[in-house]
């Protein structure tokens, strides 16, 4: 069950991110005065992929308080946290975002530090 | 390739959404700890919890936080952004080690060093990568 709700948090957050950085590239530079911030809203509501990424993180969202439940915390942060990787790689087929040696690094490094402090 | 005011556009949208996200969970945090009722299975005291004034204003400030992220993802690429954020980790442990006052144990500073380290190595990186923006410009 803890792996099940390890996979659906990575999956959901990774998924969630996507469908939002993929939208928010189509949807050009927004602002975040009050202008900004209520078209934001607007387009969370009205932009199929937002809606879905909204369902995902809702699902990520769920699984990892059903995950702290029963798994220690010192497990559940590290484990969530490797969608890091799944984004990153994903980022990078589907967004066809440029990751070069020193970003790549970087994520590792920080992957490193957010699962050491998890510990 | 990135303009200098965008780059500072893109650093003052991350410090608002770290700033408003970490301040969101302590309010959240702190309001849940003043109601009168416990957090259970029914969906009716977690409605009535949201009228207490903390717990309405982490939300209000966590759903703030959801949008200002989203204009982030609209200036800077989402691989350039996920190790970034990863600084929140530093703030929340940080507070909550604040309020706790417990001791920091070397491999904490450890993990925070790393973090640091890796998100100022990524911010070396060029911020938006993906190029062609449909219909911006």
């Amino acid at each position: 069950m803890t792996w099940i709700l390890v996979v659906v948090i990575v999956v959901a957050t990774a998924l969630s991110d996507l469908l939002q950085s993929f939208e928010m590239k189509r949807a050009g530079e927004q602002s975040v005065g009050a202008r900004g911030l209520r078209r934001l809203l607007g387009m969370v509501v009205a932009r199929r992929y937002l809606v879905l990424s909204i369902v995902c993180l809702a699902f990520s969202f769920f699984a990892f308080m059903a995950l702290v439940q029963s798994a220690p915390l010192s497990f559940a942060v590290p484990a969530s946290a490797s969608s890091f990787i799944l984004e990153t790689v994903l980022a990078k087929v589907w967004l066809k975002e440029q990751i070069g040696p020193r970003r790549a690094a970087g994520t590792l490094l920080v992957l490193c530090g957010v699962v050491l402090l998890g510990r | 390739m990135t303009s200098p005011s965008k780059t500072k556009r893109t650093y003052f949208l991350l410090a608002l959404f770290l700033a408003l996200r970490a301040f969101g969970n302590l309010s959240l945090a702190w309001g849940t700890k003043h109601l009168p009722e416990t957090l259970a299975a029914d969906p009716m005291v977690y409605l009535r919890s949201m009228l207490d004034p903390g717990v309405a204003a982490g939300i209000v400030m966590l759903i703030v936080a959801m949008l200002v992220r989203l204009a982030l993802l609209s200036v800077a690429d989402l691989s350039f952004i996920l190790p970034m954020t990863a600084i929140g980790y530093v703030l929340a442990a940080a507070l909550g080690r604040f309020f706790l006052q417990e001791p920091v144990s070397l491999r904490r500073w450890l993990a925070v060093g790393l973090i640091f380290a890796g998100a100022a190595l990524v911010g070396s990186t060029p911020q938006a990568t993906s190029g062609k923006i449909e219909g911006a410009q």
